[in-house]
């Protein structure tokens, strides 16, 4: 028998480095666009294709909350550097803040939102920043304690509701509105994020994470890029904290679950860590299936769990990292 | 090379628990000199740069730079205001191309307030002057190595990248951590002219060697240390002569 291996070769159309490439022809175009287009029409399209089931319509909504949060934490871990386990920390905060601004401010929708997103950001950057020149497991043990400690503050002190939360905030207006909304809050983030970390503010940032010294002896604070990235990710947080109460149209202290720290982490696991959309794929993978189980009730938590076992064994590079090996590369056989 | 003192150091002392890494050193660092700092293994070399660039805090000692005085500045603040090193350990941007590597220094508050053609302009120029400043250390343009990941390149490339770092701040000073260590004869050679070349362009250079026949071709004047100690300071010709040098180095008996 003949002996032949496979060869691997690359398209093209890369010129010398990532991020530039030369484009001759209409196929050349769409081989770049269409991943791209097909994730987004294919995101836009599903509130229309779900009004067949009403049920699922509020799953694409918090689906779309965790790919936020996933986008937040692969961002910190795979271009800062910094495992940032503070997913219910951002939730929890804006989703308050939203509460605060809504009922006792009375501010509408599109004013409490946006204003719970900054301040709560800038809020939440504030409580982290003693810690940033913590570093790996440490900082992730911080960020962890974080949202736990606050809601034992709220339920001892009996404080913004206690144990009760804030009821009584405004719903939307619309229900194309209220999913449109966080669809399009979500696609702005991935690619905003994916162009962030290719300019030069987001190379210094994923400099902070290869090598914070070298960054230090550039004449760059560490600290001051280190709260620039915990800011970004704290608005994708606080935002999707924001939304939430708003679509429960209640603030509780079920905002600081560990589930928002939790999933994120197992979504980049399973997409992809490092690849940004491989965040988004992934809650869109855990987040439907977690639901899908519920059939199965308690039962759900074994097939979860042995679900993400297989990934991390099987495919542990991700589910993005590999398809786009496979997209980016030809692949034949070759005699040796 | 002026009588300007650029850099001077007094008494500057530090102990890591009970050993004592570097006790009273002072010395002084001409405008526009190579000056050279010397010692076996463990005499504190690299601890003197930690402790003057700001990334270990000395326990004792001022640090003036043109008269002003720094001691205990914050490390980032002291590249700012023009001192810059090397790392003896290579420390590149391991995950990014080598030219991306010098876009942070030039993102630097410093590079940016030269702007000009290092400093980069507004809109992503930043990677033609990176390529420049590449050239200019000795990385071929039309070849594929300054578009290479940092990781995938060759010691003496990763070397030549750590300068490349520092000039891209367009730095008064460099601190050399052993730039020639690890690095072949014909490699060496490569590197004397660019530290030559900066040495015309009016920076000033302090370079931490073991490679002592390298050093003393382009050193103005030389310290040694040993055991924290200061030992000998002057002409390469004189430091290498002193009886406590010898002794340093070659051990009781060959003096």
């Amino acid at each position: 028998m003949e002996e032949t291996r496979k060869e691997r070769i690359d398209r093209g159309l890369k010129v010398r480095t990532e991020g530039i490439y030369a484009v001759s022809s209409f196929e050349e175009i769409a081989y770049l666009v269409g991943p791209r287009l097909l994730l987004i029409v294919g995101v836009l399209l599903l509130p229309l294709v779900l009004e067949l089931a009403p049920y699922w319509k509020r799953v694409v909504n918090i689906m779309c909350v965790y790919a936020l949060l996933a986008l937040a934490f692969d961002f910190l871990a795979n271009y800062v550097g910094l495992v940032c386990l503070g997913g219910a920390l951002f939730v929890g905060v804006g989703g308050y803040l939203a509460a605060l601004f809504n009922v006792y401010l009375s501010l509408p929708f599109y004013l409490s939102i946006p204003l719970a997103t900054v301040c709560g950001a800038a809020l939440c950057t504030a409580i982290i920043l003693p810690c940033l020149p913590l570093r790996g497991v440490y900082f992730a043990i911080v960020t962890l304690m974080y949202p736990i400690l606050f809601s034992r503050i709220f339920e001892a002190l009996n404080v913004l509701g206690g144990t009760n939360g804030i009821s009584g905030i405004d719903s939307f207006p619309s229900e194309y509105l209220e999913e449109y909304m966080i669809i399009i809050a979500m696609l702005a983030a991935l690619f905003g994020m994916r162009r962030l970390v290719s300019q030069d503010v987001g190379l210094v940032l994923r400099g902070v994470k290869d090598n914070d010294q070298s960054v230090r002896a550039s004449g760059i604070s560490l600290t001051s890029m280190k709260c620039l990235a915990v800011f970004i990710a704290a608005l994708m947080g606080c935002f999707g904290g924001a939304y939430m109460a708003h679509l429960y149209m209640w603030a509780g202290l079920s905002l600081f679950a560990l589930d928002f720290s939790i999933i994120p982490i197992a979504a980049v696991v399973i997409g992809g860590p490092g690849t940004l959309v491989g965040a988004v794929v992934g809650s869109f993978i855990l987040v439907p299936l977690s639901e899908f189980l519920r059939f199965f009730g308690s039962f759900r938590i074994v097939i979860y769990c042995a679900l993400l076992t297989g990934f991390i064994v099987f495919k542990s590079e991700g589910l993005m990292v590999y398809l786009q090996r496979k997209y980016h590369q030809f692949e034949r056989m070759v005699k040796v | 090379m002026s009588e300007t003192i650029l850099l001077s150091a007094r008494g500057i002392s530090k102990s890591f628990g009970g050993l004592k890494a570097l006790a009273d050193v002072s010395f002084d660092v001409y405008q526009g000199e190579i000056y050279g700092i010397i010692g076996p293994n463990g005499s504190g070399k690299t601890t003197l740069v930690n402790c003057i660039t700001g990334f270990i805090r000395s326990d004792d000692g001022e640090v003036f730079f043109r008269d002003e005085e720094i001691t205990g500045w914050p490390a980032h603040k002291i590249a700012r205001i023009g001192i810059t090193r090397t790392f003896q350990i290579m420390r590149p941007y391991y995950s990014l191309p080598a030219f991306k590597n010098l876009i942070i220094p030039l993102w630097s508050p410093r590079a940016k307030k030269y702007g000009g053609w290092r400093g980069g302009g507004r809109h992503g120029d930043r990677d033609t002057v990176a390529v420049d400043i590449l050239e200019e250390i000795g990385f071929e343009r039309d070849s594929r190595v300054p578009y290479k990941l940092a990781a995938t390149l060759p010691t003496g490339y990763q070397k030549r990248l750590e300068l490349a770092r520092c000039i891209a701040l367009r730095p008064d000073v460099i601190f050399c951590d052993e730039v020639f260590s690890g690095l072949s004869m014909s490699e060496i050679a490569g590197m004397i002219p660019l530290i030559e070349k900066l040495k015309m362009e009016g920076v000033t250079l302090i370079m931490i060697e073991h490679r002592l026949r390298e050093l003393f071709r382009v050193a103005d004047r030389v310290m040694a240390l040993n055991f924290g100690e200061k030992i000998a300071e002057g002409d390469s010709s004189e430091v290498i002569e002193d009886s406590r040098v010898r002794e340093a180095y070659l051990g009781n008996e060959g003096v």
